[in-house]
């Protein structure tokens, strides 16, 4: 059951690592010319999204005639639906970020398989960042209670969705 | 730096992405969310069954690009162009963002988005846009 767990995990981290890599996400200098409409396009990025969310889609819609995930009880989704100001803030300040260095989340940690300095840099910049967020959120909507999103209960999961 | 438009590279990839996804939905229910699962990770309050999952996956994502490298033996993993302060506050900018948002480009723009979720379409089009606009505008004052 453990073991099924971690192995899962693994497999998944292993297929995105691989995916991101194949894909050229790993590439910030790729990322950069996907975004900068200024310069010398390179329209590759368009297309990863354009395979990934189709396959992740199916994913999402065979799940839906399962009762429950391999491992565990239920399956576990974010229950929030509100459009609040962090959620926009956050993403603004999220493309910015992204702009300027050509590192998303995963692509950094992804990176980190062949490290430099001003890579390890961004990333610990990016966990401090991580760790303040709740409480610059918090800031923004003072209702937001802090902490993880809120979850669907295990058996409900699906009916909502 | 100039780069090839590459189709193929970019559809087999995204397709392995997509399919990460599916197998983490599949096998432990979860939105396979790379900030979220970093915020979870580092938490105090999580578990520690919960946690050693999330290791497993940071793990084979950090892997992953190697076993790519090594089957189709080219260079896949490139340094950013831009200068350390800068990536400083980007590190910063991207954790915060995130972290405020509940999502980044793999639990927004690509699980989100695959659920119709309006939460993660909206975020997913504001980080595009403001993406475009530093790259567009403000990596010409950065790099050059």
């Amino acid at each position: 059951m453990t073991l099924g767990r971690i192995l899962s995990g693994l497999l998944a981290g292993l297929l995105f690592g691989a995916g991101l890599a194949i894909s050229g996400m790993t590439n910030p200098n790729k990322v950069l010319n996907f975004l900068d409409l200024t310069g010398t396009w390179d329209p590759s990025l368009a297309l990863v999204m354009a395979s990934a969310i189709p396959v992740a889609a199916l994913g999402f819609w065979l799940a839906k005639r399962r009762e429950r995930p391999l491992f565990e009880p239920g399956f576990t989704l974010p229950r929030n639906t509100r459009l609040e100001s962090p959620l926009v803030v956050g993403s603004a300040l999220f493309g910015i970020g992204w702009g300027l260095g050509g590192y998303c989340p995963g692509p950094a940690i992804a990176s980190l398989s062949q490290p430099n300095g001003p890579l390890v840099a961004f990333l610990v910049a990016m966990t401090l960042g991580l760790l303040a967020s709740g409480r610059v959120a918090g800031w923004l909507s003072p209702a937001r209670s802090v902490g993880p999103p809120p979850t669907v209960p295990p058996s409900r999961a699906h009916k909502g969705m | 730096m100039e780069t090839q438009f590459t189709p193929v590279e970019a559809l087999v990839g995204g397709a392995l992405i997509g399919s990460a996804v599916f197998v983490l939905f599949h096998t432990l229910g979860r939105i396979a969310g790379v900030s979220g699962m970093l915020s979870a990770f580092l938490r105090a309050a999580t578990p520690a069954g919960e946690r050693v999952w999330r290791l497993a996956f940071l793990l084979g994502l950090l892997l992953g690009p190697l076993l790519a490298i090594a089957i189709l033996d080219r260079p896949l993993v490139q340094p950013s162009p831009a200068s350390l302060p800068v990536l400083i506050v980007a590190g910063l900018a991207v954790g915060l963002g995130t972290g405020m948002a509940n999502g980044c480009t793999s639990g927004h723009g690509v699980c989100g988005v695959s659920r119709l979720s309006l939460r993660s379409i909206v975020a997913t089009g504001v980080f595009m846009a403001f993406g475009v606009l530093t790259a567009s505008v403000g990596r010409h004052l950065f790099t050059g």
